[in-house]
């Protein structure tokens, strides 16, 4: 068994006050309530719904019975990441989206916040992750990347008697859990709490390692009997007008926006601009202007280059975008960006919309023009040893989902030792 | 505006058929005097006899679902107060309430000159007739009182002829249901020539178990008792003995109905299968008097309405359409009918048909049991639906999950239209099969109607 883990983390006081929960837990009382709302259906729409089929109806009468540890072993048996997943999945689209409550005029069930109710008690309980089989299994699989997909798969490995060793290149597991969430979902203790319970169960991590040659994989291979690739997608792209380069004078001022989301949420760095300019207007797009507002940008502007129907941020993203004070202009398209030749600090991005050009102030530009896939990896990963999943395979989608596929690589890699074990 | 005055078992006149029933609300003059003013026609007074010693906690009860009360247990005896202190408060009230009726709930010693003596006092005092509390089924019939007199039917015939020696006012005898058949007691109490049935008391309980302590509710210092259950839970069986006793001619005497009444609508149930008055308790403990506002409200609306123009023109009305099971046409049929448009895919009719009736829902064409079809809702993989990779995807038609009866199969139960969660989603259909009527009685008789 490796020891747990203790993955340290300093909370950032200013970070927790400017962050509060977006929907605050339920109390005992609510949670009853509100599970005593939910019908039972039969082979519900909503757990056909969510990627993880979670038992929703079966864990929500748990809750309703006062079986908050049934309940939270049900959410986990079908999702290890039960509770970061409680947090931040949409649910909109998802669980509460199918919620035959919809077709009858009325609110669909809080699924998300009761899941979290559940799981809140499940860490307050101190529970630790069952085991699924008492058996010791003699392969050794390495999961490359400690995102949702390399952690589900591990665990579901783990939980079966492997060895499971999880390696990832930077300092704190989780991916973007950890790194990329907006911080009133799921703040970086908690995804890391969830980490340690997998380590829990003998999961061994190895931090600051990075896979990039044809030479790293082979040491993997000739130590591992199976690899999962887990390393989500790569760096976000670059805006290519003048000016946009990330030279020395304009670096903090020029930051993509996952760059920016790690940088307040891990680093203690929570350098915003005044007039902040974030472009394209995806779901990243959102949080980093929620999150520029948040740390203090008076005016914050999201700029695209579609009208709002092609906008590719799910719905009630943007409606909060807005409640938070964030300015959408659309079908403007970033020409160049200007600076101050005295300070070298930028001050305004030049726009083209119809035939003319516009200027917005700006002091912090933040590209969030979407991510590029990792192709070379996983071009180098072929072979009956490996196996992949997350955003790095289905191109990028939600925890949720990547999670559903590490859970299933985790089985598929389990059965193909089966006959080797029998 | 229809008139809800009435006057029951001979004599007792009120506005109207509502009273409290003997309990909390009808403690002393002052609470009686302000549930007179709410509107309320009647009072049956906090029973009195020597007065005794309660315990604290006295009540607990059941939740259901998010709604507090749908059954109250209590372990309270009759009136702490001294027996003068009642009746002088009982003068109070008639003296200036005159046209609203005031019953003494008696409960003494077994003993002719105890009773006499009561009855009497109570007379005298004013009261507008007299209820014997045969029913309470904790703490006094321990003594040799309440139920232990109403579970038997010569002590109950024996005790209401002292009564009756005694009365000038019309006599009630308040039945308990903790018995096999609640007509023996009535029967007793009919040949001893009572005017009038309470129907019914308090149903013994135990309501539940403290899973922390283990220890059982209300709790007293770690222990508790059975006590009696009333509330919305206890109304159906209420209205079967109150059925009971007017489909029985030796029980059959003028009934005040009691038994989970919250609403003007439960009242015209029990007025409906005979009852002349209703008693009401739970429901005002839990809000309060003023409640009775809708129940005289609704009931009069409802008798507008129906057409109704006083309580006897509706009383008693249904109570010839509850009969035996044997005279119910075993030729009518009816199956259920699923209006697509209302559905909304929770197949919780499905279920129940399949595990708790006649397995004739159908979610597919194969007839897939239910292990089969949560089988492939499992294996189906699900995404998140992403705007950017997802452009042009459908996503799965609301009808698909609408199921189909096969109504060849069903038995007409009712159970998946009381299961569905939406009004009148499903409604129960009558199949027109040209077969005459026929009941078991004509089958076992060999004479089928024509
Ligand atoms: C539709 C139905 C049919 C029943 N048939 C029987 C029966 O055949 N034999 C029996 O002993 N009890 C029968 N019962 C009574 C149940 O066994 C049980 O005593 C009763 O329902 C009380 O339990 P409950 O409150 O959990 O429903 C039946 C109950 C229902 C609802
Ligand atoms: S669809 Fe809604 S009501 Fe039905 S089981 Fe799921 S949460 Fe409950
Ligand atoms: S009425 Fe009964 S038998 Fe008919 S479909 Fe409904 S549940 Fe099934
Ligand atoms: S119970 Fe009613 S709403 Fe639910 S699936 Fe059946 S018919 Fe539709």
């Amino acid at each position: 068994m490796g020891a747990a883990v203790p993955f340290a983390f300093q909370d950032n006081a200013e970070v927790a006050r400017r962050f509060p929960d977006l929907h605050p837990a339920f109390d005992s009382n609510e949670a009853l309530t509100e599970a005593n709302r939910c019908l039972n259906c039969f082979d519900a729409p909503c757990a056909a719904a969510c990627p993880t089929h979670i038992d929703v109806p079966r864990f929500i009468k748990k809750i309703g019975t006062q079986n908050l540890m049934g309940s939270a072993l049900t959410i986990l048996d079908a999702n290890i990441l039960g509770a970061s997943c409680s947090r931040v999945c949409p649910v909109d689209v998802l669980c509460e989206g199918a919620c035959v409550m919809l077709r009858y005029n009325k609110q669909p069930i809080a699924i998300g916040r009761l899941q979290r109710h559940a799981m809140d008690h499940f860490w307050e309980r101190g529970a630790h992750l069952p085991k699924k089989s008492s058996r010791r299994r003699s392969q050794k699989i390495v999961c490359i990347g400690a995102g949702p997909a390399s952690l589900a798969c591990a665990a579901e490995l783990a939980q079966q008697g492997f060895s499971v060793t999880v390696i990832e290149r930077h300092a704190l597991p989780g991916g973007l859990n950890t790194y990329g969430v907006a911080e009133y979902k799921l703040r970086p203790p908690d995804s890391l709490r969830e980490v340690a319970m997998i380590a829990e169960l003998g999961v061994e991590f190895r931090f600051g390692v990075s896979i990039e040659h044809q030479s790293d994989l082979a040491a993997l291979e000739s130590e591992y009997d199976a690899i999962f690739v887990g390393v989500g997608l790569g760096a976000m792209h670059e805006l290519h007008i003048p000016g946009a380069h990330h030279n020395v004078n304009v670096a903090v001022y020029v930051v993509d926006a996952l760059e920016f989301i790690a940088r307040y949420k891990t680093s203690g760095n929570l350098t915003v601009g005044n007039n902040v300019v974030v472009v394209g207007a995806g779901n990243t797009a959102i949080d980093a202007a929620v999150a520029a507002r948040r740390l203090g940008a008076a005016h914050v502007t999201i700029v695209y280059r579609r009208t709002e129907s092609g906008m590719p941020a799910f719905g009630f993203e943007y409606e909060h975008a807005k409640q938070e004070g964030v300015v959408f202009e659309w079908l403007a398209e970033p020409v160049a960006i200007h600076a101050d030749p005295a300070s070298g600090r930028i001050v305004s991005l030049e726009c083209a919309r119809g035939g003319s050009n516009f200027h917005l102030s700006c002091d912090m530009l933040i590209p969030a023009i979407g991510q590029a896939p990792l192709r070379s990896l996983l071009e180098r990963s072929r072979g009956p040893k490996y196996y992949t999943g997350g955003d790095c395979a289905n191109g990028g989608r939600e925890v949720v989902d990547a999670v559903a596929d590490g859970k299933r690589a985790g089985v598929a890699i389990a059965k193909s030792f089966e006959a080797a074990d029998a | 505006m229809p008139d809800l005055s009435t006057t029951f078992a001979g004599g007792i006149r009120c506005p109207n058929p509502f009273w409290l029933a003997s309990a909390p609300p009808t403690n002393c003059g002052e609470q009686v005097m302000r549930a007179f003013d709410a509107g309320w026609g009647g009072a049956v007074w906090k029973t009195i006899g020597e007065p005794i010693t309660n315990v604290s906690s006295r009540y607990s009860s059941v939740d259901w679902n998010g709604q507090r009360m749908m059954g109250l247990n209590n372990i309270e005896l009759i009136s702490d107060r001294p027996i003068e202190t009642n009746l002088r408060e009982i003068a109070e009230v008639k003296k200036c309430y005159p046209k609203h009726a005031v019953i003494a709930s008696l409960m003494v010693e077994s003993t002719r000159d105890a009773w006499h003596d009561i009855v009497q006092r109570s007379e005298d005092a004013g009261a507008d007739g007299l209820e014997l509390n045969f029913g309470c089924p904790h703490g006094m019939s321990e003594r040799g009182m309440g139920s232990a007199v109403g579970q038997v039917p010569e002590y109950t015939e024996m005790i209401t002829g002292w009564v009756k020696e005694k009365a000038r006012t019309p006599v009630l005898v308040k039945l308990t249901p903790n018995i096999t058949d609640i007509r023996q007691i009535a029967r007793a109490a009919k040949r001893a020539g009572a005017d009038g049935l309470s129907a019914i008391n308090t149903i013994n309980s135990i309501t539940g178990i403290d899973l922390d302590t283990l220890e059982p509710r209300p709790n007293v210092d770690g222990l508790s008792s059975h006590g009696g259950y009333c509330g919305p839970a206890v109304k159906p069986i209420a209205l079967n003995m109150v059925h009971q006793l007017q489909n029985d001619e030796a029980s059959r005497l003028p009934i005040s109905g009691i038994g989970g009444i919250g609403t003007w609508r439960d009242a015209a149930e029990f007025i409906l299968l005979g009852c002349g008055t209703v008693q009401v308790c739970t429901a005002v403990m839990h809000y309060g008097y003023r409640v009775i506002e809708d129940m005289t409200d609704g009931l009069q609306n409802w008798m507008r309405e129906k057409g109704f123009a006083r309580i006897e023109d509706f009383r008693g009305l249904s109570a010839p359409k509850v009969t035996d099971w044997n005279h119910l046409n075993l030729n009518f049929k009816i199956v259920a009918r699923i209006h697509e448009e209302k559905c909304i895919g929770c197949e919780l009719c499905y279920i129940a048909c399949w595990d708790g009736a006649h397995q004739c829902i159908h979610l597919d064409h194969a007839h897939s049991t239910p292990p089969a079809i949560e089988a492939a809702s499992r294996a189906r993989i699900s995404v998140t639906p992403i705007p950017r990779l997802d452009r042009g995807v459908q996503a799965e038609a609301p009808l698909a999950r609408v199921p189909r009866v096969d109504e060849d199969e069903c038995v007409g139960c009712n159970l998946c239209a009381l299961v569905c969660p939406v009004e009148s989603c499903i409604t129960m259909e009558r199949v027109e099969n040209h077969l005459p009527r026929e009941t078991w009685e004509d089958l076992v008789n060999g004479t089928p109607h024509s």
